[in-house]
């Protein structure tokens, strides 16, 4: 459905590179065609025994008593583990770079204290000479229970008298602690203008509720580790893991280990959304490692990644939106109740910095509630909390439009947030494209294609991310023949080693084939936060930026040293060192490299950033539906994905993205969900009843990638990992609406939410 | 323990002979028995894909197969797909089309493919959409992968 005659790319990035947005094969593009390259799963050392974990079948519970003596006695068992082997962590708090956290309620995650808090929860471990054995000891450990109520929704476990899971969690009430006992860790807010009087000047008001479903990141390869406890006490993990530095301070707090006794290995990783920035098994294989003298490998199942790992927040949400007759909106109000799971730390933060961020509106509140329930302790999905956010506001925008009877793209265009807007939050936005992304939208072909036929819709919808900084460092060697080795910290999950070496390449003038980049353990380079956040072409890319350009600055001091001129005189261009003091000089990166070593030594260019010109991320999506009334099943005709990269570095690597998150956020707005029985059990814990996006539920994703350049990075490089996955349940659902006429208020809308509502509208009951 | 099995078979066009516990899986043996690692395990119930292998001419998840089974079978993995150093014809593109991001599926979804284009040499993106259902992928949303099975079948056409 691509039309050609569309010029895909809206360049408001006017500067031109050599290599910088042009589409090389990416440097680990070999190994992973051919089977070579290495994941977590892959990792084998002489020695390798098998770890399981023993999971909590229920969804809380307290744990009276747990014996592992018959475990023990299995003759191919060579360690069982227990949360009595590691040290309770008290009200200890640790930075593992995202702010203070209790270190209780990670520890309590890795390996259950007193209590289950969900199905699923890891409470023993054992490693054995096969994964079979180390599976067959498991069921030899007797755990004895006490059963109690589980809360499986924020709404439920907000209720007076509901179940509390833990026994001294107390509620911080807008910043203040309180000694109030509940399942509620915080309630904040934040505030713009004066909410009641921004109502009372509106001629519409819209107020709605919207429920978002439990959904998983759903990378395809699961949780790994292979961990060596050393006789010399040093630890060694190899892991598929986006932060192996938060690995290896997470696993030090743990253990109670100097970082310096610890290092992590990042293996190639098969995917991880946001999902594999938590720990989880590592601190366990390495405990079940120093009990038994072995390397110890643990591999997840698909259910227990399903039960134990992720997902990320299910919520509910309340919106109420005053608008104008002429179209101005002047206030908005939310009201965001997210579940964090068995631990604090639901996604509503993020989610309140994005739920009215597109919008420039005088006068906004915003409540948020980070809520305890009895589902595993959910990590961070792609903009994580800003998807459900954007659900349940660009409904209410969409409807005001209908209700105003103006084109949608044009409400959104005429309240749109540009530089200087002040989000609720806080932050006053920097330069950023959502008018941008909008004109693009509202001129594409898509947008004013005939859609014609009984039961056939179109939606929009557009979402923000903030898009992360974060600490990064690099390290560039230049090497005799010319080309130049970099070594980074940040995982590779969708091409960035090629999108940081691309940036290198860049300052240094230098074909990409003369980059070589590696991703290295974190004794061999400097901290660098997670691969998060749309960070890493933005960030571990402004270091290899700078790593460069310390590169160049050594370089040029040589040649002048050569010459025997002052190294102010000496520029260099394109790969050129020139003098043009006097007589002109030149010399090519390549010709000086090999006389490094006869002028002073090798070069070792060096960076590390934690900057602070992170420029936030706009996207959008036109998607047409049809629907089948007699089953409620929704068929996307076409989809167009719109994002704003500011300048893409590699551009069939930000279409990536944009294709993926779309992808992720149709199965989101259509499939996927936990479906938990009252009990607290996960019912569809496979991948063929979790059900994800196949090649034959989609169609082509067309993509239009916007660049507004982004101020805060040498070449404008925004970030683009995340903000793709926000619109589309929000467009998908107007697409229905307009469609068959029904308001979908609630994740996933799947054939029996579809048809319920369809019989609702008809006056159909059964 | 269960006593060990003598199986032999053809293993990317090569005779090997391994020994398997009857309850160890063909995926399982592939790994950690015969140091195969390209095939992926990321469900072991059948239904990601990533452990598809060509087996006996027909595409199987290699974690619903006994590897016991493999006796006397003719068996493909994704370190069978190129000749030697030159890589296939759909592994070029998958490169050239920015068809893999984390690149744990793309093993078997190249086993699959391969087949694919094997029996079909120019397959509409219908087919090979329904080809390929079976292998989950989280990353790319399939746009670029179904693109560049496509430039697979436009490239070994020009070949012949």
């Amino acid at each position: 459905m691509s039309d050609q005659s569309y010029e895909p790319s809206m360049v408001l990035a006017t500067k031109t590179f050599d290599v910088v947005g042009t589409r090389p094969v990416r440097h680990d593009g070999a190994d992973k065609v051919t089977g070579r390259a290495i994941y977590g799963a892959d990792v084998t050392l002489p020695g390798l025994i098998h770890g399981a974990v023993l999971r909590s079948p229920h969804a809380h519970a307290r744990i009276k008593s747990i014996d592992t003596s018959k475990a023990e006695a299995h003759p191919q068992v060579r360690a069982v583990v227990t949360s009595a082997d590691i040290a309770d962590a008290g009200d200890k708090t640790v930075d593992l770079g995202e702010g203070l956290t209790r270190l209780a309620f990670i520890r309590n995650n890795v390996l259950a204290r007193a209590k289950v808090l969900y199905r699923g929860h890891a409470v023993a471990a054992v490693a054995a000479a096969s994964v079979h054995d180390a599976l067959e000891a498991l069921n030899l450990i007797e755990v004895e229970y006490e059963p109690l109520p589980p809360v499986l929704t924020a709404p439920e476990a907000m209720k007076e008298g509901a179940s509390l899971l833990h026994d001294d969690l107390t509620t911080t009430e807008l910043g203040k602690p309180t000694d109030k006992l509940s399942n509620v860790a915080s309630h904040f807010r934040h505030e713009k203008g004066d909410i009641e009087k921004g109502f009372a000047d509106a001629d519409l008001i819209l107020e709605k509720e919207f429920d978002t479903s439990t959904v998983h990141q759903g990378y395809i390869e699961p949780h790994n580790t292979t961990a060596l406890w050393n006789n010399d006490g040093r630890i060694q993990i190899w892991t598929s893991t986006q932060g192996p530095f938060t690995i290896r301070d997470t696993t030090a707090a743990i253990l109670e280990k100097p970082v310096s006794q610890v290092r992590v290995t990042p293996t190639e990783i098969g995917g991880g959304f946001g999902g594999k920035i938590p720990v989880y098994i590592d601190p366990v294989a390495a405990l079940l490692s120093k009990k038994s003298g072995h390397p110890v490998k643990i591999v997840m199942s698909r259910a227990d990644v399903l039960e134990g790992t992720g997902p990320t927040p299910g919520s509910h949400i309340k919106v109420k939106m005053g608008v104008k007759n002429d179209g101005t909106m002047v206030a908005a109000q939310a009201s965001l109740a997210y579940e964090a799971g068995a631990f604090p730390g639901a996604m509503v933060i993020p989610a309140s910095m994005c739920v009215f961020a597109a919008y420039d509106i005088p006068n906004v509140m915003i409540d948020g509630y980070d809520v305890v329930v009895n589902k595993p302790s959910t990590a961070a999905y792609r903009a994580p909390g800003a998807t459900n956010a954007a659900f349940a506001t660009e409904n209410i925008v969409s409807a005001m439009a209908e209700k105003l009877g103006v084109d949608p793209l044009d409400l959104r265009l005429n309240n749109a947030s540009k530089k200087g807007t002040r989000r609720a939050d806080g932050p006053k936005f920097p330069r950023i494209g959502c008018v941008e992304v909008l004109e693009a939208m509202k001129s594409h072909p898509h947008y004013s294609a005939p859609l014609e036929g009984p039961n056939r819709g179109r939606g929009v919808a557009i979402g923000f991310w903030f898009n992360a900084g974060l600490p990064s460092a690099c390290n560039i060697a230049v090497n005799a023949d010319g080309s130049i080795t970099l070594v980074e910290g940040s995982p590779d999950i969708g091409g960035t080693r090629t999108s940081i070496a691309m940036q290198a390449a860049e300052v240094l003038g230098l074909p990409i084939e003369n980059v070589s980049p590696s991703v290295v353990d974190t004794d061999s380079v400097g901290y660098t936060a997670v691969t998060g956040g749309s960070r890493v072409t933005f960030a571990t890319g402004l270091a290899a930026i700078r790593a460069a350009r310390d590169v160049r600055d050594q370089m040029i001091k040589r040649a002048a040293r050569i010459w025997g001129v002052d190294a102010d005189t000496v520029e260099f261009e394109k790969g050129v060192f020139i003098s043009r003091n006097g007589t002109e000089n030149r010399m090519t990166f390549a010709e000086l490299a090999p006389q490094l070593a006869a002028t002073g030594g090798p070069i070792v260019g060096r960076a590390g950033v934690n900057p602070p010109g992170v420029g936030g991320s706009f996207a959008g999506n036109i998607v047409d539906v049809e629907i089948d009334p007699e089953t409620g099943k929704v068929t996307i005709l076409r989809f167009t994905a719109f994002q704003d990269a500011g300048k893409a570095i590699h551009p069939s690597y930000v279409e990536g993205q944009m294709q993926g998150g779309s992808a992720q956020g149709i199965g989101w707005a259509l499939n996927e969900e936990y479906f938990m029985n009252p009990d607290g059990k996960m019912m569809n814990s496979s991948l063929l009843d979790y059900r994800m996006p196949t090649s034959l539920d989609l169609p082509m994703i067309d993509t239009c990638i916007i660049e507004v350049a982004n101020p805060g990075h040498p070449f404008g490089a925004r970030g683009v990992g995340e903000a793709n996955i926000i619109p589309p349940p929000a467009a998908l659902a107007h697409a229905i609406h307009n469609a068959v006429d029904i308001d979908m208020r609630r994740l996933p809308m799947n054939p029996v939410a579809v048809m319920e509502a369809i019989w609702q509208k008809n006056g159909v009951t059964d | 323990m269960p006593r060990k099995v003598q199986v032999q078979t053809k293993l990317n066009g090569e005779q090997v002979e391994f020994l398997c516990e009857p309850r160890q899986s063909l995926l399982e043996v592939l790994r950690d028995e015969l140091g195969l690692t390209g095939t992926k395990e990321g469900c072991n119930d059948g239904n990601c894909g990533a452990c598809t292998v060509m087996f006996d001419g027909r595409i199987v998840t290699s974690c619903l197969v006994l590897a016991v089974e493999a006796e006397g079978k003719e068996i493909t993995t994704v370190e069978g797909i190129a000749a030697g150093n030159e890589l296939h014809p759909i592994q070029q593109c998958f490169l050239e089309g920015a068809a893999l991001q984390c690149g744990v599926c793309t093993p078997g979804i190249l086993v699959a493919a391969k087949a694919l284009l094997d029996q079909d040499s120019n397959p509409s993106e219908e087919k090979i959409r329904f080809w390929l259902a079976n292998n989950l992928c989280r990353c790319t949303g399939y746009d670029k992968i179904v693109r560049s099975v496509q430039a697979a079948a436009e490239k070994m056409q020009e070949a012949r």
